[in-house]
Parts: structure tokens; C-alpha cells; sequence
């Protein structure tokens, strides 16, 4: 378990603000933001690489603030996997053992991430995903109580990336061990945490569950960061048993909110609405129709714009089913309950 | 005959212009190797020519011992540098401070003032009455005209060239190297001598063999303040003075050859090692 207390950090141009954060035992925390943040900073201070200027860090219910790293029984894996050159995969992972407990052990850990086969090569002969692996051996050989990732997937290609992002979820079930990853990619928080941490010009803005960080986010900033497009301000002109009617400047939108009355903003991620071609039979309480000003192709999916401003995205299969194209009349049909109001 | 197709045409084309620019530089370049050759090659040239005056000097018992007065403090001075100069290089690597620049330009001033102007200002503090000598002499060491001298003199026009080195290696070493075999559980000084010395021992290698080489050359900085014991450049400087060519450069010959072998013998363990 690591617990952050008010903590704070300049260095590099980088810097933390008034930290607090709780990690849990076993669990899965995913910091997430954009390039800058301070999260490799915050993950480098939690590991000891750094000292804070303010605050505390306690890991296991020990107060590890002014402790040096080795003496904090973390495992961290960089980014570039930083392995020793001049030694060899095993001797990377033997690296932090003591002499009599080596054998067995490495063979076990070689075995379960599956490098077994590389132990006598040099890092330069190793892909980027081999390398990364080998990281995570030399870091878990060890079993640490806490793993602290920054960025363990940035550095390799797109294919490399989801079957080492089911590895990471796999080595974290089996190992049952609390870990900390550092990412700026939304789809790794997703799959991999059981709560995000958003973290923005060195402060932690949200700590949540990570299916409500996406659906609720706590700011406008937060919102644009996680992907929800669809960010429209508006006023609350009527309110009945849980739902608000709000008068945004092009359209009336109906939200499950829990403000009753007053100026709002209104966030609808575009995964949340349906496209039809005419008005559809559903229980859906807003139905926008709207002519189609933009249509970009995302690879498995298109984005779909209309001229009110909302975004939606929708499969290519039923973009080609649909048959439509820019200038056409459409739907945009979403719940009361898919729509997420903060107070502006 | 049979043209090439315009593929393999073109890849000729492409790689004789490669080649042009190599055969290009290597012509300018060799005009270095053959300066040192021609100047070098005629001296040992001329000692062929004289074979007898280069048997009886390997039979000089002075000449021998000034050989190995040269070879040995340079030794010393280039360990001690290595002593000294390692930590220090490791320092100015990884901690920026107020007045770095300063420290930096300070350690290289050996490298650029005369020789015998450093002569001079070593004479000043080591000789017996000096600041650093007078105290030493009272716990028996002598610098002026002594070994220990010799050592000072080579260790002074010397050691930056290791420290820079050395300095060059270390920043080449991540130090997020260092913090992750921390992570690993070790100490700071072990993440300094598993990683982050093994990382940077190639350039520092480099370092150690300019040390020894430019301490095993310098003759003006020694003749100030130690021309006793006689080491090898001194006591080719006399035989000239005295008794000209014929005299002084069998000695030459010899300590260039030695200083050879050293060399070669220690490349070769530095590339078996790698």
C-alpha cells in the first residue's frame, strides 16, 4: 500500500503540486496525462530517485520519505527498459539478487514471462518488447511490494503494445502485486486499471474508478483529456425527479443531473450515440437531428460530425450500412443518463 | 559486354561516390601518418645504419636506469591521477553547480601554459623550502631532485587529460541506469562500480593511456624540478647537448620502442577485455 501525503517536488522545470494519493494493496493504479504533467517526476520520487521539498510517502505503512531507494523494496521499470549493456539477460535479472538465492529463482521468473530462451544474449540483440519483458523479470525477480511502471508501453510498435498491455494485466494477477503505471494512453488505463489517478500541470485532478473517470469526469480539462468530445455549455431550465432539461445555444438536452437548476456544462462522450438515418424508436430521451458536416475515418472507426457541433463516433460496418454522407439529415439519439453535467 | 541494368548502374554510381569521399579523406589523412612515419621512420632508419651504437647503449647501465626512472614515475603519477581524478571526474559528470565552468577551466590550465612556466610554479611550492615541500620534507619526503618530484611534475601536465576523459565516459552512462540498479536493491557505490564505472571504462582506459603518455614525454616541467634522478628525456637532452646526434638518438630509439610495446600490449588487453 503507498499513501502521499501533500507532497511537493520542483526539478528540471517539472514540478509537483500538493500531492495526495493512496494506493491500495494489490491494486492496479493507472496515472494518467499529457506529456509534461510531472507523472515520471511523482513515479521517480515515489521509487526515492528524487527527494520531495515537502510532504511525505509511506509504502507498506512505513514513512519511506527520506529513504534511499534500495532500501524501499520497489521494482521500476523505465520506459527504455534502461537494462545494463555490458551484461547478459540473465545477469540482468541476477543483477539485485544475493548470491544464494539465484538459480532457481531466475529460471522460475524467465519462465513465466516467457525469455527463457534469450538469457545468454546481450540487450542490443533484443527487440523492444524482449527488452521490456527482460525490465520486468529484473524488476519482479525481486518480488517487490510495489511495481512502478512509467510508461512501459511508449516505446514499442502497435501489435507489441496490446499483447505486452495483456502480459502487464496477466503478470499483475498472478504476482497479485500494487502497481503504479504512468501513462499519457487512455486505452492502457482503460484495459489495465482498476482506478485512475488524472494527473495535469503537476497536480493529481481525479482520483476515480476508471469507468467513471471517462463517463465523469471532473473538469473541462479532464473531459477533453479522456476523450469526451462533446463538451457544450449550457442552463438549467427545468428539472424533474432526477432529469434536467438544459438549453444549450443550439439545442435541448436531456441529462440525468444532479444539479437542479443554474449555468453547467454538459459532456456526452461520442461511443454514447446512436446515428440513425430517421427518427429511432428507442428509450433514448434525446433525439438531435442535425445535418452532417464532417465525416474523418479513425482506422476501425469513423468520426461523425453535425452541424450543431456533437461528435459521434460509429463502426465502419454501419457507417457503410447507413449509406450517408456530408449534407445528410441524421439522428443523434443518446440517454438522459449518458450525459454528464459539471456546475460552470 | 553487358551494361548493368539502371539499378546496379545506379548503386555503383552511389557507392563509388561513397567510396570517393573515403579514398578523399584517407588522402588528406594520411599526410598526418605520414609525418609521423617520415619523421620516426628516418630516425630508426639511421640507427640501422648503426647497430653497434644501439647494442652498447642497451648495455648502459644509465641508460637503462633512466628508461626505467621514466617508465615507473609515470606509472605512479598516472595511478595517482586515476586515485584522484576518477571521483572527480564522476563529480563534474552528474552535479551541476555555481562556478562549474570555473573548476572546469581551472583543471585544465596544465594543458595550456608552457611547460617550463609549470616547471616554474611546481619549483616554487615543492622545492625544500616551498609551501607543500617544506612540510613533506619534514616526514621525509623530498620533491627537489627526487623521484617524488618527477612523479609531481608528470602528475601536473597529466592528469586533465585523464579527468577529461574519464569526465566525457561518465556522462555517456545514464544516470537513470544508476537508479534503476538502485531500485534493485543495491547501494550507491555498488550502482558506481557494477554499472556505471563498467559503462564509462573505455573512455577512462583512454584517459589512463594519454596520462601515461603525456607523463612519460614531458621533459620541461621535470628538468625544473627534479633533473635528478635522471629520467629518460633528460638524459637524452644531455647526451645531445654533450655529444650530439650519434650519442642521443640510440636513447631515443630505445624508450620510443618501449613505449610502443607498452602500448600495444595495453590496447590489446583493453580490446580483449571488450
Amino acid at each position: 500500500m503507498i499513501k502521499i501525503k501533500n507532497l511537493y517536488k520542483s526539478w528540471e522545470g517539472f514540478s509537483l503540486k500538493n500531492i495526495n494519493l493512496e494506493v491500495e494493496r494489490r491494486e492496479y493504479l493507472v496515472i494518467l496525462g499529457p506529456t509534461g504533467a510531472g507523472k515520471t517526476l511523482l513515479l521517480e520520487t515515489m521509487a526515492g530517485f528524487h527527494f520531495p521539498d515537502k510532504g511525505e510517502i509511506w509504502i507498506n505503512s512505513k514513512n519511506v520519505t527520506y529513504t534511499p531507494p534500495e532500501k524501499r523494496g520497489i521494482g521500476f521499470v523505465y520506459q527504455d527498459y534502461l537494462l545494463f549493456p555490458h551484461l547478459t539477460v540473465e545477469e540482468n535479472i541476477r543483477f539485485g539478487l544475493e548470491k544464494s538465492e539465484e538459480r532457481g529463482k531466475i529460471r522460475e521468473v524467465m519462465e513465466w514471462l516467457g525469455i527463457l530462451h534469450l538469457a545468454k544474449k546481450y540487450p542490443e540483440k533484443l527487440s523492444g518488447g524482449e527488452q521490456q519483458k527482460v525490465a520486468l523479470a529484473r524488476a519482479l525477480v525481486r518480488k517487490p511490494g510495489v511495481l512502478l511502471l512509467d510508461e512501459p508501453l511508449a516505446a514499442v510498435d502497435q501489435k507489441t503494445k496490446e499483447y505486452l498491455r495483456e502480459e502487464l494485466k496477466r503478470v499483475h494477477k498472478e504476482a497479485e502485486i500494487t502497481t503504479v503505471h504512468v501513462t499519457h494512453d487512455r486505452t492502457e488505463a482503460i484495459v489495465l486499471a482498476d482506478r485512475v489517478a488524472v494527473m495535469m500541470n503537476g497536480e493529481i485532478k481525479q482520483v476515480d474508478k476508471t469507468s467513471d473517470v471517462f463517463s465523469k469526469p471532473s473538469n473541462e480539462e479532464i473531459a477533453a483529456f479522456v476523450g469526451v468530445e462533446n463538451i457544450l455549455k449550457g442552463e438549467i431550465s427545468r428539472y424533474k425527479e432526477g432529469v434536467a432539461l438544459i438549453n444549450t445555444e443550439e439545442m435541448e438536452i436531456y441529462a440525468a443531473s444532479k444539479y437542479q437548476d443554474g449555468k453547467v456544462t454538459v459532456l456526452i462522450r461520442p461511443e454514447d450515440i446512436l446515428l440513425s438515418r430517421n427518427r429511432p424508436e428507442t428509450s433514448a430521451r434525446n433525439n438531435i437531428r442535425g445535418t452532417i458536416s464532417e465525416v474523418t475515418y479513425l482506422g476501425a472507426i469513423y468520426r461523425i460530425k453535425i452541424d450543431k457541433g456533437l461528435v459521434a463516433f460509429i463502426t465502419k460496418k454501419s457507417w457503410e450500412e447507413l449509406k450517408l454522407k456530408t449534407g445528410d439529415q441524421v439522428y443523434f439519439s443518446f440517454k438522459a443518463t449518458a450525459v454528464h453535467t459539471l456546475k460552470s | 559486354m553487358r551494361f548493368p541494368t539502371n539499378g546496379s548502374l545506379n548503386r555503383q554510381i552511389k557507392k563509388s561516390k561513397i567510396e570517393a569521399l573515403f579514398l578523399f579523406f584517407l588522402s588528406i589523412g594520411s599526410l598526418l601518418l605520414l609525418f609521423v612515419c617520415a619523421t620516426l621512420g628516418n630516425m630508426f632508419y639511421e640507427q640501422l645504419n648503426d647497430l653497434p651504437g644501439l647494442i652498447n647503449t642497451l648495455k648502459d647501465p644509465a641508460v637503462l636506469h633512466s628508461i626505467w626512472v621514466s617508465v615507473s614515475a609515470t606509472t605512479v603519477s598516472t595511478l595517482t591521477a586515476f586515485l584522484f581524478g576518477v571521483p572527480l571526474a564522476y563529480f563534474l559528470a552528474r552535479k551541476d553547480f555555481l562556478g562549474k565552468g570555473f573548476i572546469e577551466g581551472v583543471l585544465d590550465v596544465p594543458l595550456m601554459i608552457p611547460h617550463i612556466v609549470a616547471g616554474i610554479a611546481l619549483y616554487g611550492v615543492f622545492a625544500q623550502s616551498g609551501l607543500i615541500g617544506s612540510p613533506f620534507r619534514k616526514i621525509g619526503i623530498i620533491f627537489q631532485d627526487a623521484f617524488p618530484g618527477i612523479v609531481v611534475a608528470m602528475l601536473f601536465m597529466s592528469f586533465p587529460y585523464l579527468v577529461d576523459s574519464a569526465k566525457e565516459g561518465f556522462k555517456t552512462v545514464d544516470p537513470r541506469l544508476e537508479n534503476v540498479a538502485r531500485s534493485l536493491g543495491v547501494s550507491q557505490w555498488k550502482a558506481f562500480t557494477k554499472v556505471t564505472f563498467p559503462l564509462a571504462f573505455p573512455s577512462i582506459f583512454n584517459g589512463v593511456l594519454l596520462c601515461w603518455a603525456r607523463g612519460i614525454s614531458e621533459f620541461s616541467a621535470v628538468l625544473i624540478l627534479a633533473y635528478f634522478p635522471k629520467s629518460a628525456p633528460i638524459l637524452i637532452y644531455e647526451k645531445f647537448t654533450s655529444f650530439g646526434l650519434a650519442v642521443s638518438r640510440p636513447i631515443s630509439v630505445l624508450l620510443i620502442l618501449i613505449c610502443l610495446l607498452i602500448f600495444v600490449f595495453l590496447r590489446t588487453c583493453k580490446r580483449r577485455k571488450q
